[in-house]
């Protein structure tokens, strides 16, 4: 099957970026390179091509009450601007997805999912309507989408596009005209620094990435530093933190499910298991030499065989070989030794906390 | 464009081998550094370690990933470039000076199977 491009396709290849495919779609990687954008994002501000992402539109009036339902996190009383982080569950409590909730009105409710997944959620949410006045409607063709991460995010957004967002709240948005068009601004990325997500139609986010990366003030960054900056702050990707056979509370994702809500999907596998029941985690693993542990690699103690590797890295910030490994939760506890195996031989390592670099929020 | 040195031999996975007397330095390709991005690690084999033609002797790692480093030709390695352990962008600098092995060759007829730097330029445009 031929993979879909965003709006943004023709742009990222006057640019010269290296494309590959991610989540069915052809994405840039990189344009002058992994380790200069993650910097720039860490140090200034980089501007990315995100229109990938899904959005889909829950209305009506059993709005709320569905997204209760098929959701981890606690959505009830929300303020309208307000926006959630959380999951959605199978039964088993694995994940189908993670996703963020914008709460738009006290009927609908935008959601925010990943590429990938983007047919299968759909499918999921459509099959679970039933008992609820409610209308799914997937409106990804309808949204390109742009992260602007960075300390210097908010200036440049402001200055640059000539657009207020200064008064934004960490994870709340509003709906406002820009350039003429009705857009979206989130004070949202994945990166781990300060930043703002901007929706709108295709023809605005063209325009603006064109205004933004013009002013030299906002560096076009890949998906290649996008990993990099969420792995180094331990943020999830479906995929290698999460799946469908690895639930939230593994994750160590427990805070964005509530199991005092009375009901949601998967919500007694996930109880069973904040509730002791947990048989692995997902731990950060520091290496002592420079070899690299990658996504698969085995992780060992004592001869035998204890996890998986979901993503590693050497931190671009920090300089160390490290990563986040899925371990039996006998060898979960911080300070416990480790080995990964890379390229046949054994690597000592050491869990650690999953965040290898501080966050930079403006909350 | 990337750089094809004259006089050395080129697999089609991309290593070269220069060759001195009775010894072969065994590096990758411009093209294939240019390929990587960023070399950030590179993994290497011990001294007295045989490296066989067509099998993996170590690692070129850039941040995204590790691509299999494997041996155009047979050999026991007799040095490695010890300064690719803290320096593994030496390699993006210039990756024909900053060879990775130096092995002793087995057989040099095995030089024969690989190409010479004009089907080897053909070889990365196709």
């Amino acid at each position: 099957m031929e993979n879909k491009r965003t709006c943004l396709y023709d742009r990222h290849v006057a640019l010269g970026a290296l494309i590959s495919p991610f989540g069915g779609f052809d994405m840039p990687i990189q344009y002058s390179g992994i380790i200069d954008e993650h910097n720039a994002v860490r140090k200034a501000c980089g501007v990315f091509d995100v229109s990938h992402m899904g959005e889909v539109m829950v209305s009506g009036p059993d709005a709320e009450r569905y997204v209760q339902h098929i959701f981890t996190n606690d959505i009830s009383g929300a303020p309208v601007g307000k926006i959630y982080y959380g999951l959605m569950l199978y039964p088993s409590g694995g994940a189908v997805d993670d996703l963020l909730v914008y709460k738009m009105a006290d009927n609908r409710f935008l959601l925010v999912i990943n590429a990938a997944n983007i047919d299968k959620d759909v499918a999921w949410m459509q099959q679970h309507t039933e008992g609820f006045a409610v209308n799914v409607d997937n409106q990804s063709e309808r949204y390109g989408q742009l992260a602007v991460q960075g300390p210097e995010a908010e200036q440049v957004v402001e200055q640059v596009l000539g657009l207020p967002c200064s008064e934004l709240a960490f994870y709340t948005f509003k709906e406002t005209e820009h350039d003429g068009e009705p857009i979206l601004i989130s004070r949202t990325g994945y990166t781990g620094e300060d930043g703002f997500e901007i929706y709108g139609a295709p023809d605005y986010i063209v325009r603006t990435w064109d205004r933004l990366v013009a002013s030299g003030r906002a560096k076009p960054c890949g998906l290649g530093c996008r990993d990099t900056l969420r792995f180094e702050v331990g943020l999830p990707l479906y995929g290698d933190e999460l799946s469908e056979n690895i639930t939230p509370i593994e994750a160590g994702l427990g805070l964005f499910v509530k199991t005092d809500k009375p009901d949601f999907i998967g919500r007694d596998a996930v109880l069973a298991q904040k509730n002791g029941g947990l048989s692995r985690k997902i731990v950060g693993i520091e290496l002592t030499g420079r070899a690299i542990p990658r996504h698969g690699y085995d992780v060992e103690a004592d001869g035998k065989v204890v996890g998986s590797v979901t993503t590693g890295y050497q931190s671009i910030s920090t300089g160390k070989s490290v990563c986040m490994a899925l371990v039996d939760i006998d060898h979960a506890k911080l300070g416990t030794p480790l080995q990964v195996r890379i390229h046949r031989k054994l690597h000592d390592g050491v869990v650690t906390k999953k965040r290898f670099y501080e966050k930079n929020y403006k909350k | 464009m990337a750089k094809v040195l004259e006089g050395l031999y080129y697999a089609e996975s991309h290593e070269y081998v220069r060759v001195e007397g009775e010894f072969g330095f065994i590096g990758i390709t411009d093209y294939a550094q240019e390929q990587l991005g960023n070399v950030v690690y590179v993994d290497m084999p011990e001294v007295d370690d045989a490296v066989t033609a067509g099998d993996d002797f170590g690692a070129v790692e850039s941040v995204k990933a590790a691509s299999d480093l494997v041996a155009p030709v047979s050999g026991t390695v007799v040095e490695v470039n010890t300064a690719l352990e803290d320096q593994p962008e030496l390699i993006n600098q210039d990756a024909f000076a900053n060879w990775i092995i130096k092995v002793k060759l087995d057989d040099t007829a095995e030089l024969d199977s690989l190409m010479d730097a004009t089907a080897y330029a053909a070889h990365c445009e196709a």
